[in-house]
């Protein structure tokens, strides 16, 4: 809800600011919008009994979505008039109500048709996608005065009164629901030709942020909507996603929301190459929604397949670079500590500035570790863990004056901690976050929790971890995806794999440098035997050697380094998130069992029921009806979760393995390179040496 | 157990040369050996012209011992006493791959096949350098006996090469052991009185001086070769870990960096060179060190005879002052005298070969190493570059666009 505050003064910055500098910013969102809207159609339909004819309005949606070509030319300068009169007009407060259910059911029925539960309580979903507090408006303002009924009309009728061409009005509005789809056409075609260039989209960008400012500003918008606003305001501040949530609402379905949402402000205030990814995810689900509207459209987020998601994944990119340098001693004695200058430059507007710097000792980024986790770990995301803490090390960097080890430790320390930032930045969730941009940004940070304290902390941890491994001993869990299955076991073997390799890796490493002393101390041995051989070119040739052999040691020193800090330190890292991983999953075998619990405190319940129907104690049985009824909500809300929790899992392993094989690619290819250098190296030496050798006679 | 035949190559990696003249009258060498438990049995290969052969060709099966027992025979015959010595062989070892063949077996049931299979290949690899080399030291020693005007007619020599028994030389016991070191202890405490012993010849002082210093400078650099290659060694088998550890990653995973991890695997070349840096430069270093403790051995001798020859001088001005047994010192004197001529004459010359001998040595290892270091570099950096462009071909998803 944190993002939801963050969200609205994006928006609210943005719509103010000059919308032009941000074109194509904009029309992510309105695309998101406008596959809303196709949600919502499909939505009444299934679910307003009171649509005069249920059947003829999935025609027209058809209609719907070919339009755009008709309306293609044209659209775009009626949108730029036809919304103003839209958001001039006043909203009926029960069109805004069907619109809240319209978005609230199709999302929550990805698959099931209309339960109760979730049907009963459609505004927090409101408040959890105030993107779509604005559409709502959009959706019902062109029927302007009229009430429910007339308003879903509105949703059917366009269509059809854009083939029957009857009242202008309702033209208008079919042609904006025609221009939405449209512009879903533009953005799915355009962004795959030219990605970068900047929609010739400026209309839409008008429409929207005229609606946005306008139901910002107007006083005459109808209480529901100032409700909205308020009520996310009230939410706003509340830095859990989960909690903001009501009860009967399921957080999975909650999370998906945070995802679109977060979405929805990264496009707002990105410029960057990113939104295409977002522009396209946005329109996969509309490509298909002209060939099935009812089905496809409606179970949107998980019809994302796969190859979707990869695809969505592999165009991330950020315009955000971070780098920690000047690592400073700070302090004296025991109470000494390292500070780090963490600089940040990127183009991002949700940054306050294109470049800053902030100091960071190393518990600030354990404590924003602690934070991240424990806001989104439960939602199965993957929080790149930060490096160990090294007592030995850091009190050796207090207590050592100029050691070389411990300028080694730091170095290594750094150069993992700017690692840690640029995965966590890169993961498109954790950067809306604003514990990272606080991070960042904020000049001083409040003192994380203590180290000591954090030590504790881990202890605790360390204790759940035990507790954790015993109930994952005892929770069998039925693996019924297969997907999972494999992956489970495919990251523990990997897991395995990479510490082998990380020990010889390490030994490579001592063994190298161990090698390089040797070397140092050959070459100063040969030198000697030089000075003492009475062959003056034999005693030359030997210097020579001497000399090579101590560049070659010096060589040596140097691949020892890159040894370590591209190939060690690559495997460690890979070590730590594989085990952030396998948490990952562990999370979801938390939200399975959970479910299961649930579950089976149902069927208790149950057969309490059955047991009081028996007995015939009528005055318990309420009760008993309305446990079974809690629990019914609680078994199904779980189950979202599970399922949600399961989705982000699967993708967030998705992107991790996309990571880990263009981090690998690339760290190889650089370890590689310096290999390579260093032959090159050695072949210069020994090339130069070869005609000394030559020269003895 | 192991049974080598020298082939063709064998002359490319010839760990030590020596200024062999080549004298196709007595060609020696070891075409086979045999391993059997500690023992090593070498066939000693000989083909010869000369007339006190009874035969123009023929094989003898020796063991190290008999090696040894020769140098040992020629060490003490006086007639060589002018002459540097070739060193003996040093006693074949084949622990320390031994050691590691026992505990791959031991770990055999923690690994795969496949693990098992390879190590075992490496280490029969390794046993095999071992073993190439120290039929090589042998080799070596026999040649330069044989190339040797005045060894080469040596009687016992001769026995070794061509009677097809045993020569039923045994281990040293522990008496001649203990005596050998006794022996080795008088002699450096009598190095020490004699050291205070007048050189008359400037060419010896300057040769004593030198090679006294050059001695423990080289004995110090094939330490620290030693320990060089060794930690080479070590890199070279942690990149054949790595690379097997590599490859079985590979084999299990099924993601994109698959192919990454299967192009990375690294070469196993790095021994390869560390092996060869062993035999070039350490095997010089050490054949040297030893070689130059003969030339010392040769020194002190010839100083032995000098401090013998004034010794006898002055015996023979007591004798004459004294005026009893003149002739018997004057005898004396006399074969010291001549004793001392012949062995600084010789050793004059011996030492002037060394040193020819020696600087040729080293030139040809100097350049076979470097040669094979820059060949070896060629190599890596074409495979490195090889796999770098085969990297870069796996695309794990587009990049970044930007």
């Amino acid at each position: 809800m944190a993002l939801c505050h963050f969200y609205l003064s994006q928006m609210a910055a943005s719509s103010e600011r000059s919308p032009p500098p941000f074109p194509d910013s904009e029309e992510p969102e309105l695309l998101e919008d406008s596959d809303e809207e196709a949600d919502a159609f499909t939505g009444t339909s299934i679910s307003e009994m009171d649509s005069p004819s249920p059947d003829s309005t999935r025609p027209p949606k058809d209609i719907f979505n070919e339009p755009p070509e008709d309306i293609f030319s044209d659209p775009l300068s009626n949108i730029n008039s036809e919304p103003q009169k839209k958001v001039d007009a006043k909203i009926p407060s029960p069109s805004s109500d069907e619109a809240v259910d319209l978005f609230s059911d199709p999302l929550d029925d990805d698959s099931e048709v209309m339960s109760s539960p979730e049907v009963q309580n459609p505004m927090p979903d409101l408040l959890n996608e105030p993107v779509e507090a604005p559409k709502s408006d959009v959706l019902g303002e062109p029927p302007v005065h009229r009430n429910a009924a007339r308003h879903q009309d509105v949703f059917e009728d366009p269509p059809k009164s854009s083939s029957k061409s009857s009242s202008v009005k309702k033209a208008a509005s079919a042609e904006m629901f025609g221009d939405d789809d449209d512009e879903e056409d533009l953005f799915k075609e355009p962004p795959k030709v030219v990605t970068k260039k900047p929609q010739p989209s400026g209309p839409p960008v008008d429409v929207f942020t005229e609606v946005k400012s306008d139901v910002k500003v107007k006083p005459q918008v109808k209480d529901d909507p100032t409700d909205l606003f308020a009520e996310e305001a009230l939410t706003a501040p509340a830095p859990k996603p989960s909690s903001g949530s009501s009860s009967s609402r399921t957080n999975g379905v909650h999370s998906e929301e945070q995802d679109l949402f977060s979405e929805a402000t990264v496009e707002l205030s990105l410029d960057s190459p990113c939104n295409d990814r977002k522009n396209k995810e946005a329109v996969k689900p509309s490509v298909s929604a002209p060939a099935a509207p009812v089905a496809s459209s409606s179970s949107k987020a998980p019809s994302k397949s796969l190859e979707e998601l990869e695809e969505e994944e592999s165009e991330d990119k950020f315009d955000l670079n971070i780098s920690i340098t000047n690592p400073e001693k700070v302090g004296d004695g025991m109470n000494a500590y390292m500070a780090y200058k963490v600089s940040t430059q990127t183009s991002l507007t949700m940054f306050r500035s294109k470049t800053f710097t902030v100091r960071r000792r190393f518990s600030d980024f354990l404590g924003l570790f602690e934070k991240l986790s424990e806001k989104h770990s439960q939602n199965g995301y993957l929080i790149p863990p930060p490096p160990e803490k090294s007592i030995l090390g850091m009190t050796k960097v207090k207590v050592g004056k100029e050691d070389p080890s411990s300028a080694e430790f730091v170095e290594r320390r750094r150069a993992a901690l700017e690692r840690y930032l640029q995965r966590v930045v890169s993961h498109p969730s954790l950067l809306q976050d604003p514990d990272v941009r606080e991070f960042l940004e904020k000049e001083e940070l409040p003192r994380a929790v203590s180290t000591q304290a954090l030590s504790g902390a881990g202890f605790l941890k360390m204790l759940n971890k035990a507790t954790d491994a015993v109930s994952k001993m005892t929770i069998k869990m039925n693996e019924q995806d297969v997907w999972f299955d494999e992956k489970i076991q495919d990251v523990e073997n990997e897991e395995q794999h990479l510490r082998k390799l990380h020990v010889m890796v390490e030994s490579l490493v001592n063994h190298r440098k161990e090698l390089s002393g040797n070397t140092a101390v050959f070459a100063k041995s040969v030198a000697m035997l030089g000075s003492s051989e009475d062959n003056t070119a034999l005693s030359r040739a030997l210097s020579q050697l001497a000399e090579v052999e101590d560049r070659i040691e010096q060589l040596h020193q140097e691949q020892a380094s890159n040894d370590f800090f591209t190939f060690s330190e690559l495997l460690a890292d890979y070590i730590r998130l594989l085990g952030a991983v396998r948490g990952c999953f562990d999370q979801r075998m938390k939200a399975w069992q959970r479910w299961q619990d649930a579950e089976n405190m149902l069927q208790k319940k149950r057969e309490a029921e059955a047991k009081l129907l028996w007995a015939n104690k009528p005055d318990k049985l309420q009760q008993a009806k309305d446990e079974i009824t809690e629990w019914e909500a609680k078994v199904t809300q779980y189950e979202r979760e599970f399922e949600r929790i399961s989705a982000t899992v699967r993708k967030e392993v998705i992107r991790f393995d996309k990571e880990k094989a263009r981090d690998f690619n690339r760290q190889v290819i650089k370890y590689l390179e310096s290999l390579l250098h260093s032959q090159q190296q050695l072949i210069k030496y020994w090339d130069a040496f070869l005609p000394e050798a030559k020269a003895i006679v | 157990m192991t049974s080598i035949s020298e082939d063709s190559d064998k002359e490319k990696v010839r760990s030590v040369s020596v200024d062999l003249n080549n004298d196709a009258s007595l060609v020696i060498d070891i075409p086979d050996a045999l391993c059997e438990r500690d023992k090593v049995k070498f066939t000693v290969h000989t083909k010869t012209t000369l007339s006190s052969f009874q035969k123009p060709e023929f094989s003898v099966p020796r063991q190290h011992e008999e090696f040894i027992w020769l140098h040992d025979t020629i060490v003490e015959t006086e007639e060589y006493a002018g002459l540097i010595i070739p060193p003996a062989p040093p006693k074949p070892d084949f622990e320390g791959p031994r050691e590691k063949m026992h505990k791959l077996g031991e770990g055999e049931s923690s690994m795969t096949k496949e693990e098992y299979a390879k190590m075992k290949q490496e280490l029969e690899a390794e046993y095999l350098a071992v073993f190439k080399k120290t039929v090589q030291v042998h080799e070596v020693f026999l040649q330069r006996l044989s190339s040797h005007p005045i060894f080469r007619k040596d009687r016992n020599f001769q026995i070794f090469l061509e009677y097809d028994q045993d020569l039923s030389v045994r281990r040293k016991n522990a008496k001649e052991m203990f005596g050998g070191f006794f022996k080795n202890m008088v002699k450096s405490a009598d190095e020490v009185l004699i050291s205070g012993v007048k050189e008359v010849d400037e060419f010896f002082e300057q040769e004593k001086t030198f090679l006294l210093d050059y001695s423990s400078k080289i004995k110090d650099a094939s330490a620290k070769a030693e320990k060089m290659t060794r930690s080479h060694k070590n890199v070279a088998d942690d990149y054949n870990h790595i690379s097997g550890a590599l490859n079985s990653t590979a084999a299990d995973n099924n993601t994109a960096f698959k192919k990454t991890i299967s192009v990375c695997v690294l070469q196993k070349l790095e021994d390869r060179v560390a092996s060869d840096q062993e035999l070039k430069l350490t095997e010089l270093l050490r054949y040297y060190t030893r070689d130059i403790q003969a030339a010392k051995d040769l020194l002190y001798r010839r100083a032995r005879a000098l401090a013998d020859n004034e010794n006898s001088n002055k015996a023979l001005d007591k004798a004459r002052l004294k005026g009893k047994d003149i002739a018997q010192a004057e005898e004396n004197q006399k074969q010291c005298l001549q004793k001392f001529d012949k062995l600084s004459e010789s050793g004059k010359k011996e030492l002037t070969s060394f040193k020819a001998r020696r600087v040729v040595a080293f030139r040809k290892n100097l350049i076979e190493m470097t040669e094979l270091e820059i060949k070896h570099a060629k190599v890596r950096r074409l495979k490195q570059k090889c796999q770098k462009s085969n990297l870069k071909k796996i695309d794990p998803g587009p990049q970044n666009q930007s």
